[in-house]
């Protein structure tokens, strides 16, 4: 089927799983398309003009709230920021409930940040608006997915091929989850690296290879995308200290010795210098971590104009 | 009240008395007076012609829910639930807001199960006081006042010191069972459904079933120092089935029971994450549902519960991770174990009522489970065959997560007699 024969017709956007390869290729087209937007003198287009877009945010999270935020503004939509920390249910009003409130204002799209995996779906299931996933629990984060496939493809030229890892917190990893979906089904290998107790349960029924060696891994991969080490969860003990983390999974400089000249370093941020990553390194030139967020502009726009723009043609 | 009731021509199945075959069931003043061909008057005459009939079947896991959250069912609406699904005894859990955890808590629930006129209800008091897990509940006075045994259902006893003094002090009891909800919390975390690949797709933390299989090998041990008699409350997982194998093999004391939901549906249920499906123990795999259906054929399995866990909409109706554990399934259960085990002839009728009529009775000491002369006439009737759809919305349980609504079920229960008293049947409002 050629690109313009394809019709995007989702009015939500849940997660990678569910998407066929033609689709996140649409996703990653549109959002060259909208690339220019950012670079014209005037930063905005009038797609989502008279369109309330809800940024539903129960987690902390200032990067990716931003990005909506910006995207949506550069469409010409109203935002409303709507930001709980604690989980919905704790407060007593139900996620449910707060949802109808929204929607009894007439919103078009929720952006949906929270802690619960599944809970984007949960909401699509009993609201009109359209609902884009910004991350929940450990289950997909999925414009992080597609702007980090998007930042390979640019440089790249194709994901075809090409040998990535994936190192780091993979079990409580949205990120990872949704990098794994984008990235193999546009024909990339996958592996994912990191101590057996951040794998998640039955993790080889993905189609990716898993290692717990980054020094066995390093010099193999086109791309390695670095986690964050999420040190709230550090109770749980998954490991024995930072240091010792540090010296079996940091990407340091001594290590980026074995990697190919033209390894793309990424990582979804905010980085911990020197934990899992050494400044020097993050800051080289093999670094596209300050892409990735300008890609993430580009993406969001692009699925606020596609769930809008299949929500449009449903109705 | 008819003082005679005459259930003729009926199939009866009684596998205590080794019945399995057309009979009359005589009834006389409440309790059963004859099952031959005798054909004597009588001032109620069921014609029972291509039906079962039954000893009334024994659920030994129900959770009704009063006192404390009598919204989401009670112990009147709860006995309405049982005797529509043709349960004539049930036992309710202690995992009551306040727990079940003394003699006048127990006394309570039996006065507000006799009011109800339903079922038999019957209750197990807790473990350990408030459920706990530290100290010892009264173990003795609950025991006068009724209760069949103990447990802290709902959560186990974590510390096994607790557990092994949980078994001594109740040996001192005559009839008691000690029960238990295998699981051990540091392994099953924050888990909110089985931990595997679907977990791990659907991003949700899970329990692995080493979680249960740990507290129940540890119980095993503790059984085998006291000797004292030990009931696996809803059995879910494989290698369980097994530890309790070796464990009857080793001629421990031990009984335990599986759930409908253990044996119909895995884990990929909740790839909608529909909270219809969260309950604890998780549903696991088919390799699991398929070593638990070989452990009943060979009868390692003693009995059938439904664990019928009412919760209503409002908590359900959250997500997947704030969502309370538990199906509401009752009214259900008989047609469920029909579908589970009688249709795929993994056992037959004899075998389904030893599970769930003849054993339950053993298991928590009361004079039931059969059609024998002079025991109380408790008895249910089916239509084997007649299928029919669940429709929560016609449940008696004030609560209708189900995830069994528009399931074709087989085995409708026509009437279910308590005490020689027709408490429910389909052909009138009783
Ligand atoms: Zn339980």
């Amino acid at each position: 089927m050629s690109k313009k024969e394809f019709i995007w017709n989702r009015k939500h956007l849940i997660g990678l799983r569910e998407l066929s390869r033609e689709e996140i290729e649409y996703i990653l087209d549109t959002a060259q398309g909208f690339e220019q937007v950012s670079t014209r003198s005037i930063k905005k287009a009038p797609t989502l003009r008279g369109k309330v877009v809800v940024n539903l945010f129960f987690e902390d999270s200032t990067r990716t709230r931003n990005s909506f935020t910006l995207a949506a503004n550069r469409l010409s939509a109203d935002v409303i920021e709507f930001t709980q920390k604690s989980s919905s249910v704790s407060k007593g009003e139900t996620l449910l409930d707060t949802a109808r409130n929204l929607e009894a204002m007439g919103i078009d799209i929720v952006v949906i940040r929270h802690s619960a995996g599944g809970a984007p779906k949960f909401l699509s299931r009993n609201i009109n608006a359209c609902v884009v996933n910004a991350g929940d629990g450990y289950c997909e984060h999925p414009t992080q997915g597609l702007l980090d496939t998007f930042t390979i493809r640019k440089i790249k030229g194709s994901l075809e091929g090409l040998k990535i890892a994936i190192v780091g917190d993979i079990a409580h990893s949205r990120v990872a989850r949704s990098d794994i979906y984008a990235m193999t089904k546009l024909g990339a290998e996958v592996t994912l690296v990191g101590p057996p107790t951040l794998m998640p349960a039955k993790v080889s029924q993905l189609p990716v290879q898993v290692s717990y060696s980054l020094d066995a891994v390093i010099g193999q991969v086109d791309v390695i995308n670095m986690l964050r080490i999420q040190f709230e969860r550090m109770g749980t003990n998954p490991f024995p200290s930072i240091k010792e983390y540090s010296h079996y999974f940091g990407l340091t400089v001594e290590r980026m010795k074995k990697a190919k000249k033209d390894i793309l370093v990424m990582h979804p941020g905010p980085i911990n210098r020197g934990v899992e990553i050494e400044s020097e390194v993050a800051d080289g030139t093999n670094s596209v971590i300050l892409q990735q967020v300008t890609n993430g502009l580009a993406v969001r726009m692009a699925v606020l104009f596609l769930v809008n723009q299949a929500a449009m043609a449903k109705e | 009240m008819a003082k005679n009731i005459l259930i003729k021509n009926g199939f009866v199945i009684d596998p205590a008395n080794k019945i399995n075959q057309k009979a009359n069931v005589y009834v006389v003043d409440g309790k059963i007076a004859e099952v031959s061909k005798f054909e004597p008057k009588a001032d109620l005459i069921i014609d029972a012609a291509g039906k079962y009939v039954l000893p009334g079947l024994i659920d030994i896991h129900v959770h009704f829910r009063e006192p404390g959250d009598e919204e989401e069912e009670t112990i009147a609406s709860g006995s309405a639930a049982a005797v529509a699904g043709g349960f004539t005894s049930v036992v309710c859990m202690p995992n009551t807001d306040p727990a079940i955890d003394d003699a006048t808590s127990v006394e309570y629930i039996h006065r507000m199960g006799r009011q109800a006129r339903r079922t038999h209800v019957y209750v197990m008091g807790a473990i350990t006081k408030g459920r706990a897990g530290e100290q010892l509940s009264e173990m003795g006075f609950m025991t006068q006042a009724g209760a069949v045994g103990f447990t802290d259902d709902g959560s186990g006893v974590q510390n096994a010191a607790v557990m092994l003094r949980a078994l001594k002090y109740s040996s001192m009891f005559k009839n008691i069972v000690i029960s238990q909800h295998c699981q051990d919390n540091l392994l099953a975390g924050a888990g909110a459904m089985n931990a595997g690949f679907n977990s791990t797709v659907l991003g949700l933390p899970g329990i692995d079933p080493l979680a249960e299989e740990m507290m129940l090998w540890r119980d095993i041990q503790l059984v085998r120092k006291t000797n004292m008699r030990y009931h696996v409350q809803h059995v879910s997982t494989a290698k369980s089935a097994e530890l309790i194998r070796q464990a009857k093999n080793d001629c421990l004391p031990i009984t335990c029971e599986v759930a409908p939901h253990h044996l119909l549906l895995t884990d990929d249920a909740c790839c909608d994450y529909d909270t219809n499906y969260k309950v604890n123990p998780p549903l696991r795999t088919a390799k699991d549902i398929e070593a638990i259906k070989q452990a009943i054929k060979d009868g390692v399995i003693d009995a059938l519960a439904s664990d019928h866990a009412p919760h209503l909409k409002s908590e359900k109706e959250l997500e997947f991770l704030a969502a309370p554990f538990g199906i509401a399934s009752l009214e259900c259960a008989l047609g469920l174990y029909i579908k589970a085990l009688i249709e795929p002839k993994i056992i037959d009728w004899p075998q389904l009522v030893s599970i769930m009529a003849v054993n339950p009775a053993k298991i928590i000491s009361v004079d039931k489970g059969t059609l024998g002369k002079g025991k109380q006439a408790d008895i249910t009737i089916i239509d084997p065959d007649f299928e029919y759809t669940v429709d929560v919305n016609k449940f008696r349980s004030k609560s209708k997560n189900c995830p069994y609504d528009g399931w074709k079920l087989k085995g409708k229960v026509e009437y279910t007699i308590v005490g020689g008293e027709i408490r429910y049947s389909t052909f009138a409002t009783v």
